[in-house]
């Protein structure tokens, strides 16, 4: 047992930080610090192109598709220090969500269109997956797709589409059966959202940001050459891709960033004679928070050892999305807190700007990528056996 | 990175173990508890047998030399079985204070019979209060007076290493018989079911030679801190077992017909449970590979951090264990409650969970 990076991952770890400071674009990387998300797309766009110059754009991927043939943990390190050090997080829904299931269940012809372009960030992937009447339970989906000769026609509505106001693409679950058990009768299709009939819709959020949307389909027409592998099968391949949108799941790096920018914070907030770091019942809610990070880094480790020797990512990965959240959450909690009644005027033009609408947005993070509540009910069948 | 034992360590666990499982169950447990003794010398003997008693002695003294992990997965086992025996006290914390402090001649003298198991010793250094304990030059010797709080095992030991303040500052050990004269026990029986005797020296004499080494602060901080980790990894086996346990009732246990288990609000319960435990188990990782760490601050900052998290994870496992048991969880007749007591006595020693909490509060900085 040895709980230490061995030489080589320190060294690998020193790679990632040397090419951080060096090519990571300084404005961005402010902008992120600051919380300032005006410029989102391009930043993302344009750190994905840095990345893939350097043949980093898609660490998990494998050599034969552009990948870096990386270890589990060197992957970590990877995500860790490129949080650390304020890079803005690659885009999910293209590189480690749509990606896998196009390497695992897409044609040739479709792997061959469709990755070198999320690689060189050509494409914006947005995920339509929820709809108005299905959350928790997603099998129960309806977005109607009804053969058309060589087409589906679409109609229905997704909603919480995650930067789809920025999104070429999207990759949808419809229901192409309705007359079977509902996970029998879903498939998964990939649709142009310049196809005639789409409609985006902002969905305002608590902290007055457009992060989400909801779509709407009417009479789209999406060639059946874009379905993803078997009419019907679409739910498979949907269990398959929750399973490769949990590497990064704790957010360990993220949760440190903020953790080290709360005792910045603390330190700058006056209180008595000295600061708020210095403050007994303050105090005592960071050192908590950062002792259970400090545990969760070790836990993830634990899971990321586990896995490299067995594959699949088990359901370990609900304890780390539960936990690593409640942290993120509690750190961001703090952040409003120390300001006081500082944060209550988040237009003014410091922390508290960032802050509290941070704290605000913050709050996604236990309902989505499967509520909270939803990995304890996996934990308790899944690893208890109950 | 690496999170596999060696199979000298998973052999180890192994047998102590088996060892547990054939010959400690719950039944033999209750009659070892409710002897004159409190622990058991035929269990102690087994264990000699096994080498557990060798584990923390260096390879050159005749020992194992198993190290913080070795120790950590018996640690495991005996938590899991509660056991009663003075493994902590002897085989870790008297001994790791022997190798640490002790002459040549104190060593050849003291470890060969520990490892046997013939000779039991045990640290006596927990003060309550006010209640100094002094070591005053006498002749060639040295005077002790004061009082020791609560030790676990006191009674059991033929030898007392005994820490005491000197009128220069400094801080002393002394290895003194159970047998001297001017000192008294005072037995008790700890919540957790452990033999234990408060302890006080009137003139107690010892020679010159009774001494370990000189000035014992550091040494002493860092016995301490493989003990802490010890007692930690004996935490973890009893949280272990007892969420183990405490998901076997559920299943079993039938109410409104269907097991009790079935129902969300006990499933999200024992889910919390879980994580707690995993959290836990990390951290009696961290305890053991840093508890022999040399930079006395980055060893404190991790067991105070790891005793911290332990100390939480015990109060809510052990509670909600009870709770989940329903009455029977409050019987004296099954072993959860005999579990959740371990898990109180661990809250409580070696600092208690506020008190680690405080500690790691007041080295918090801010990082690059």
């Amino acid at each position: 047992m040895d709980l230490n990076f061995t030489p080589e991952e320190l060294a690998f770890r020193d790679e990632v930080r040397g090419f951080l400071r060096a090519r990571l674009p300084r404005d961005i990387s402010e902008r992120m610090h600051r919380g300032d998300h005006s410029h989102m797309r391009d930043d993302i766009e344009n750190w994905q192109k840095i990345l893939h110059a350097k043949g980093w754009g898609a660490p998990a991927w494998p050599v034969e598709f552009g990948g870096t043939g990386w270890s589990k943990t060197q992957q970590y390190i990877f995500e860790t220090e490129c949080s650390l050090a304020d890079a803005p997080a690659q885009l999910a829904f293209s590189i480690k969500m749509v990606a896998p299931v196009i390497m695992r269940f897409g044609s040739k012809q479709q792997q061959e269109y469709f990755l070198p372009r999320i690689l060189a960030a050509d494409d914006w992937w947005c995920q339509g997956y929820s709809e108005p009447g299905s959350g928790s339970d997603l099998a129960s989906l309806k977005m109607k797709a009804e053969r058309d000769g060589d087409d589906y026609v679409l109609n229905g509505q997704k909603v919480w589409n995650t930067l789809g106001q920025f999104a070429d693409w999207i990759f949808c679950l419809v229901r192409t059966d309705p007359s079977v058990k509902p996970q029998r009768g879903i498939s998964f299709v990939l649709i142009d959202m310049k196809t005639p009939g789409i409609t985006v819709r902002p969905t305002k959020l608590l902290d007055g940001s457009h992060e989400v949307n909801e779509i709407w389909f009417d009479n789209v027409r999406v060639p059946v050459s874009n379905r993803i592998g078997e009419e019907n099968q679409g739910w498979t391949y949907a269990k398959f891709l929750l399973g490769h949108e949990r590497t990064n799941i704790a957010g360990i790096g993220a949760s440190k960033r903020e953790l080290r920018r709360l005792k910045q914070m603390a330190v700058n907030q006056p209180k008595g004679s000295g600061t708020m770091l210095q403050d007994p019942v303050f105090a005592s809610r960071i050192a908590q928070v950062e002792i259970e990070l400090r545990a969760l880094e070790i836990t993830n480790m634990r899971v990321i050892f586990a896995e490299a020797k067995q594959q699949a990512p088990g359901p370990e990965a609900s304890l780390l999305k539960i936990r690593g959240t409640e942290i993120m959450q509690r750190i961001t909690e703090l952040q409003v807190d120390v300001l006081g009644a500082g944060a209550v005027a988040w237009a003014a033009d410091d922390e508290s700007s960032r802050a509290t609408p941070t704290y605000l947005n913050q709050r996604k993070l236990t309902i989505f990528g499967g509520s909270n509540e939803i990995q304890r009910n996996i934990i308790a069948h899944m690893i208890l056996g109950l | 990175m690496d999170f596999s034992f060696t199979d000298e360590q998973q052999m180890l666990l192994d047998t102590t173990r088996r060892f547990i499982a054939e010959r400690y169950d719950f039944e033999y447990r209750n009659r070892v508890r409710a002897s004159e003794a409190g622990w058991s010398r035929e269990t102690w003997d087994g264990l000699a047998d096994l080498g557990v008693l060798a584990l923390n002695i260096p390879e050159a003294d005749g020992g194992i030399g198993a190290g913080p992990v070795g120790s950590m997965l018996v640690g495991n086992a005996i938590g899991e079985g509660l056991l009663l025996e003075p493994f902590l006290a002897s085989a870790v914390i008297a001994t790791q204070a022997i190798v640490e402090l002790g002459s040549e001649a104190q060593r050849a003298a003291w470890l060969p019979p520990l490892a046997s198991g013939e000779l039991i010793v045990v640290l006596a250094h927990d003060e309550s209060g006010t209640d100094n304990t002094t070591a005053t030059r006498d002749g060639n010797g040295w005077r002790l007076d004061g009082r020791k709080s609560a030790t676990y095992h006191a009674a059991a030991a033929q030898l007392l290493l005994v820490s005491a303040r000197i009128d220069d500052g400094t801080l002393g050990l002394f290895a003194v018989p159970s047998d001297s004269s001017d000192m008294t026990l005072q037995p008790c029986t700890t919540v957790d079911e452990q033999p234990a005797a408060a302890i006080r020296f009137d003139g107690v004499r010892v020679e010159a030679d009774a001494r370990l080494g000189d000035d014992a602060t550091a040494a002493l901080q860092a016995v301490l801190d493989v003990g802490l980790a010890a007692l930690c990894a004996e935490a973890f086996g009893a949280m272990d077992r007892i969420l183990k346990a405490t998901i076997e009732y559920t299943r079993s246990r039938v109410q409104f017909g269907v097991p009790i288990g079935s129902f969300q609000a006990l499933q999200h319960r024992m889910a919390e449970m879980l994580m707690h435990l995993e959290q836990a188990r990390s951290m009696a990782y961290l305890a053991a590979s840093s508890c022999s760490d040399p930079d006395p601050a980055a060893r404190r900052s991790a067991l105070s951090a790891a005793k911290a998290l332990m100390g939480q994870a015990a109060r809510y496992i052990g509670q909600q264990a009870v709770q989940l048991h329903g009455g029977m969880g409050m019987t004296d007749e099954l072993d959860v409650s005999h579990y959740f007591k371990r898990l109180l006595a661990f809250e409580l020693r070696c600092g208690t969970t506020d008190q680690h909490l405080e500690a790691y509060r007041e080295q918090l900085q801010v990082s690059a």
